[in-house]
This record gives C-alpha cells, sequence and structure tokens, in this order.
C-alpha cells in the first residue's frame, strides 16, 4: 500500500518556501531545514542570506515574492507550504495571495502585524501569524500571571 | 460619486484635481504629512493623512459610502490591500488599482480587483502599435530536426504583401505550412495571394530566419 501524503511527506520532508529571510524568517529556515525539509528562502536584499546556518542545505533565491516569475523559480509550482515573514504586511498578503491562488500551494501563511488586516484576511480564508496580537497577549500573561 | 483616491503622489492629486473640477466628491489618503499640506493648500479640504491600507483610516475617510475606491500609490502590495479592504471589507461597488508591474494585472484581477491601470502596458501598446512588427514570432522548435516554426503578421508594408506565394523568394529549406487571415486558416497553394493582416506559419533553418524575415517582412 502506498503511504498516504502525510506519512510520505514526513518521510522525504517537506517542500517549503519562506519570503523573507530576517530574524524571524532566517531562524525559521535553519530549523525546518535542519529537521530536513526542502527549504527555499527568498530576498531581496542578498546580504540578509548571512542569517543561514553553516551548512544550509536549502536554496536561496533573490527577488521579491510579490512576483510571479520570482515565486515560480522559487519552486512555488511544487510547494506544500509558503510562509511570507517580511517587515511589510501588504506585501506578505500579496505573496501568499499569489501562492494560494495562482500556485495552489497547500498551505499559506502570512505574517501581519495589523490586526485589523490579520482579521479580515483570516475572514477571506488566507491563514495569518500576527506578532502583535501574540505579543500582547504573552506580555498579559506575564504581568498577571498564569 | 464619492471617489476615495489611496495615494496623493502626482497620479493621485491630479486624479483628486480632476474629480473636483467635474463637480464629484473625492478624498485623498496619504501618508506623507508635508503631501497632505501641500494638497490642502491647493485643492481644499480634500486630504487626509493616514495609511490607505488601514482598517481606521479607511474608515474615518467613510469607505461605506464610497461609490469607487482608487489606490494609485508607486507599491502594487498597497494598491492591492486597499482595494482588497474596500472590497470586501467595505463592499465598495468599485475598486481600481494602478498597477507598475504589468505581470501584476491579471494577478489584481484573479484576487477580485475590479480594474487594473498599468502604465507600462499601455505604452507598450501604443509603441507596439506604431511600429511595424518586423520579427518573427517563434513557436516552437523541433530540436532534433533543426527546424523553427515562426509567425510573421504581415503589417501594412510588409514585402509579401499583395504576392502570391508561389511568387516569394523563400530560403531554400523554408516552406509556408498555412496562412491565418480573419480567424480561419488557408492552406498555402502557389497561387494564394497574401493581404495586410495574414498570419503566416513557416518552418525553416535556424540559420535561414533571418532570410525568411527578409522574404516576409521586407529589410528589418
Amino acid at each position: 500500500m502506498l503511504p498516504d501524503g502525510n506519512a510520505r511527506r514526513e518521510e522525504e520532508g517537506m517542500k517549503i518556501i519562506v519570503m523573507g529571510c530576517g530574524r524571524v524568517g532566517g531562524r525559521l529556515a535553519n530549523m525546518l531545514d535542519s529537521e530536513g525539509h526542502e527549504v527555499t528562502v527568498i530576498d531581496r536584499n542578498a546580504a540578509s542570506f548571512r542569517r543561514l546556518r553553516e551548512g544550509f542545505s536549502g536554496t536561496t533565491v533573490l527577488g521579491t515574492g510579490i512576483d510571479e516569475d520570482v515565486l515560480r523559480r522559487a519552486g512555488a509550482e511544487e510547494a506544500d507550504v509558503f510562509v511570507a515573514t517580511t517587515e511589510g504586511d501588504n506585501r506578505n498578503l500579496m505573496s501568499a495571495q499569489i501562492a494560494q491562488k495562482v500556485f495552489n500551494v497547500p498551505t499559506v501563511i502570512a505574517r501581519t502585524y495589523d490586526p485589523g488586516r490579520s482579521e479580515i484576511y483570516e475572514k477571506l480564508g488566507l491563514k495569518t501569524y500576527c506578532p502583535t496580537l501574540v505579543g500582547a497577549r504573552l506580555l498579559h500573561e506575564m504581568i498577571l500571571g498564569k | 460619486m464619492y471617489v476615495i483616491v489611496v495615494g496623493g503622489g502626482k497620479v493621485g492629486y491630479y486624479l483628486t484635481k480632476e474629480l473636483l473640477e467635474q463637480g464629484h466628491e473625492a478624498l485623498v489618503i496619504e501618508r506623507n504629512a508635508e503631501r497632505v499640506d501641500h494638497i490642502v493648500e491647493d485643492l481644499g479640504n480634500v486630504a487626509l493623512k493616514g495609511d490607505g491600507c488601514e482598517v481606521a483610516t479607511l474608515q474615518e475617510a467613510g469607505v461605506a459610502r464610497c461609490d469607487v475606491l482608487v489606490a494609485v500609490t508607486g507599491d502594487d502590495e498597497d494598491n492591492l490591500v486597499s482595494c482588497q479592504l474596500g472590497k470586501n471589507h467595505f463592499g465598495v461597488p468599485r475598486t481600481i488599482a494602478r498597477v507598475n508591474n504589468p505581470e501584476n494585472e491579471r494577478i489584481m484581477r484573479t484576487l477580485g480587483i475590479d480594474v487594473t491601470v498599468s502604465a507600462t502596458t499601455i505604452l507598450m501598446s501604443m509603441i507596439e502599435h506604431e511600429m511595424p512588427r518586423r520579427a518573427l514570432l517563434h513557436l516552437l522548435a523541433i530540436q532534433r530536426m533543426g527546424v523553427e516554426i515562426v509567425e510573421a503578421v504581415l503589417n501594412a508594408g510588409a514585402r509579401a504583401v499583395g504576392k502570391s506565394i508561389g511568387g516569394l523568394v523563400l530560403p531554400p529549406e523554408s516552406s509556408i505550412a498555412v496562412v491565418i487571415r480573419g480567424g480561419t486558416f488557408l492552406i498555402p497553394s502557389g497561387s494564394l495571394v497574401l493581404q495586410e493582416g495574414d498570419e503566416v506559419i513557416a518552418l525553416c533553418r535556424p540559420q535561414q530566419e533571418a532570410d525568411l524575415r527578409n522574404a516576409l517582412l521586407g529589410p528589418s
């Protein structure tokens, strides 16, 4: 019997595109790479790739993720996951939507600092991660205990 | 009509000015305080300082009652998000986005924007219209055989217009496969006379491409 999709993925590692090689994106890429996933990192500034660990076995692509050609070069057609972690909310939202609607990437996540935009795009069917809400909640817990 | 313009650069400024002159109600949303002051000084109290991609700013601008939202900043991603918030969250009937990278036009429409405007695309189509096409379009290369399939559009002034296919002097190892005229295709007999607007599909060796172009379209 053939293994189902998830089992196969776990065996071979997933194809993951990380857009933005900043502190969060770079760290995430390193973690996923060391776990054996096939990672491609996109950044428009070549100097950002210095954040990738020694022996990083993934691929780097120079360019902006709001460009369909750049996403194609990064392998969006075969990717299992696309994560947008640049500093720009709108850039993340646009590239994530291209990955979702044009390339049919199954799992797409866009970092969105603005809670308002985060909530609206969630309703539109895009998975977002809002550091502002997560951070505020965490601080609240730390202050009030529990 | 009430029109919200996101982005108070040159395009946004003159667009707002025109709208006001034609008797419409218009408001520009602009992040830069200096530009806001400049617009208010010139056009009156029709500029709001803020980010047109933020829900609160759009609300303050009265987006719920606007007829058209036009996003004309220099960044495609900002224009997309402004229009999507307007359309999907506030129910704006018509959204228009300026597109800087022409490839984003199709993407923006896929993502629900009603109208996209790309200065690059408009200028390119005007240039192409002005200049007769002097190149062959590559349709297919059959590498194993060393043969290419190319297309030539016969614009006014192309060398082959008015000539019969039998009368053309084509390179030795080339041949015309089909002529497309007005949506139908014609089998190229020697007596078929080529007309302006015909699309000629031909086979040739790569090294003879220049001679074939010359025979069909004239010197480049």
